[in-house]
């Protein structure tokens, strides 16, 4: 992995992207659908480049992401710190896996990272309805393949 | 320590940090449910994430700016006309309204009550709005700088929006009254009955648990804030009722209303700056007891009572 030598621009971009696409309004309708892109991008870039993009990035972008959606403090922090390090923790066997595996493996990090939030949420006394809370799991687990091909051409156009 | 880090080239050793941070987290998250002492770090990374907001609310408003500068002069010359009509009948209710003011403040002054304080109103644009469907929570354009403050109510024309939860530098937060933890001191119109609004986490309903079977509440009253929290000056309204279920073996009626203002729909809204022209009025008005002299949320409550 030529990690160090990779720019950290293009990155940079995908997160600040991922922070605007997370707030950025939509319709009504539409809203509950909204994948996680701030969880999205970090699983990816964690997995290629570890030693740049783990637990500390997730951790204040967590942060931000409360901030941003008015949240209690550390919530969305805990929970991307939380998602991001099982990630790190196993990133080695993340990288050899086909894209069908990945993409169950990323179901299943949506549905843990949501349900921390919704396990935070619930011990702070918020009740939300449970159908609408895992919206964004679906979504997310759709949008990843698109999502991890169009971060692989940009990775390796980096690198070369 | 170091060479331990740089020898593990690929295994940044994540589990201690999500240890060190995770419990940062746990702190964090106990301090801000418990306290606020964290509002003026929320306020500093509030500040930090306002570059965000605006990128995110500039396409929008490029947008809405081309479609104007780019309206054809028929379609300008047809708005200006509708806007003249509509200005035209909003001065006609408003001359009304001034003669009802004027009737109103007589009247107030023969029972030797105050005359209501009147409120100063800026104007807010929206600039978003969560996105969790479950904490119905916007952020507008207006913060400390314009004098906003916590608490503070909003409304849009029709009326009340909700209320601001943490005024920022430039921008603030405000809480809907639909969100599931919101509740608002309301009253109905024709009868004077107070109860609270609670809402229930979609933009177009209400609940007023607190009712009991026999209060006197039909489909299509008129709910106005009642001024008694604190937060909403009195007399805006609120929502109509929509629904009235009547359980006799329950305590409560089951009662919903629709909010007056579409909180859905809503991109400018309205900062209330209440008795800001005299600002111990409120004070004095609450303080002096007595029928006569009673402010306008007790003499509602006598009809109540009837």
């Amino acid at each position: 992995m030529s990690s160090e030598r990779q720019a950290r621009l293009p990155v940079l971009l995908c997160i600040v992207a991922a922070l605007l696409l997370a707030i950025v309004p939509l319709p009504e309708w539409a809203s509950p659908f909204r994948p996680d892109w701030v969880l999205l991008t970090l699983i990816y870039w964690s997995i290629a480049v570890p030693r740049r993009y783990s637990v500390g990035t997730a951790w204040v972008l967590g942060i931000v992401l409360d901030i941003a959606y008015g949240t209690l403090l550390g919530q969305h922090a805990l929970a991307l710190a939380f998602v991001i390090y099982l990630t790190v923790k196993f990133h080695l066997q993340l990288r050899v896996f086909p894209l069908s595996q990945m993409t169950a493996t990323v179901l299943v990090l949506l549905g843990l990272y949501r349900f921390i939030l919704f396990w935070i949420n619930g011990v702070a006394g918020i009740y939300p309805e449970l159908v609408i809370y895992w919206g964004p799991v679906a979504a997310g687990t759709i949008a990843w393949p698109l999502l991890s091909l169009f971060f692989g051409g940009l990775r390796y156009r980096v690198a070369d | 320590m170091a060479e331990h880090a740089q020898r593990s080239f690929t295994t940044p050793a994540p589990g201690l940090r999500f240890l060190i941070l995770g419990g940062l987290s746990l702190v964090l998250l106990i301090a801000d449910q418990r306290s606020d002492y964290l509002d003026s770090v929320r306020k500093a990374i509030g500040a930090a994430v306002y570059p965000l907001r605006v990128a995110v609310d500039t396409p929008v408003s490029l947008w809405r700016w081309v479609g104007e500068s780019t309206a054809s002069r028929n379609e300008l010359v047809l708005e200006l006309s509708r806007l003249r009509t509509e200005k035209l009948i909003t001065q006609a209710r408003l001359m009304r309204y001034a003669a009802l003011e004027a009737e109103n403040a007589r009247l107030r002054a023969m029972l030797g009550a105050r005359e209501r304080v009147r409120e100063r109103v800026q104007v807010a644009e929206i600039m978003s709005v969560s996105t969790n469907p479950f904490r119905h929570v916007m952020v507008v354009d207006k913060g400390t700088r314009d004098g906003a403050f916590e608490g503070q109510a909003i409304i849009d024309a029709d009326g009340v929006v909700g209320q601001v939860i943490e005024a920022g530098l430039l921008s603030s937060q405000a809480m809907l009254i639909s969100d599931p933890d919101h509740a608002l001191p309301v009253q109905v119109n024709r009868s004077g009955v107070r109860t609270i609004a609670v809402g229930t986490g979609e933009h177009d309903r209400l609940d007023l648990p607190f009712l009991p079977n026999n209060a006197d509440i039909h489909e299509g009253d008129l709910l106005v804030t009642s001024g008694l929290g604190g937060a909403f000056p009195p007399g805006y309204p609120v929502g109509t009722v929509r629904s009235v279920i009547r359980v006799p073996q329950n305590p409560f009626a089951e009662v919903s209303a629709t909010p007056a203002a579409s909180l859905g729909q809503i991109r400018e809204v309205m900062l209330i700056w209440p008795g800001e022209n005299e600002p111990g009025d409120d004070a004095a008005a609450a303080e002096a007891p007595g029928p006569a002299d009673a402010p306008p949320e007790s003499a509602a409550d006598t009809t109540a009572d009837e």
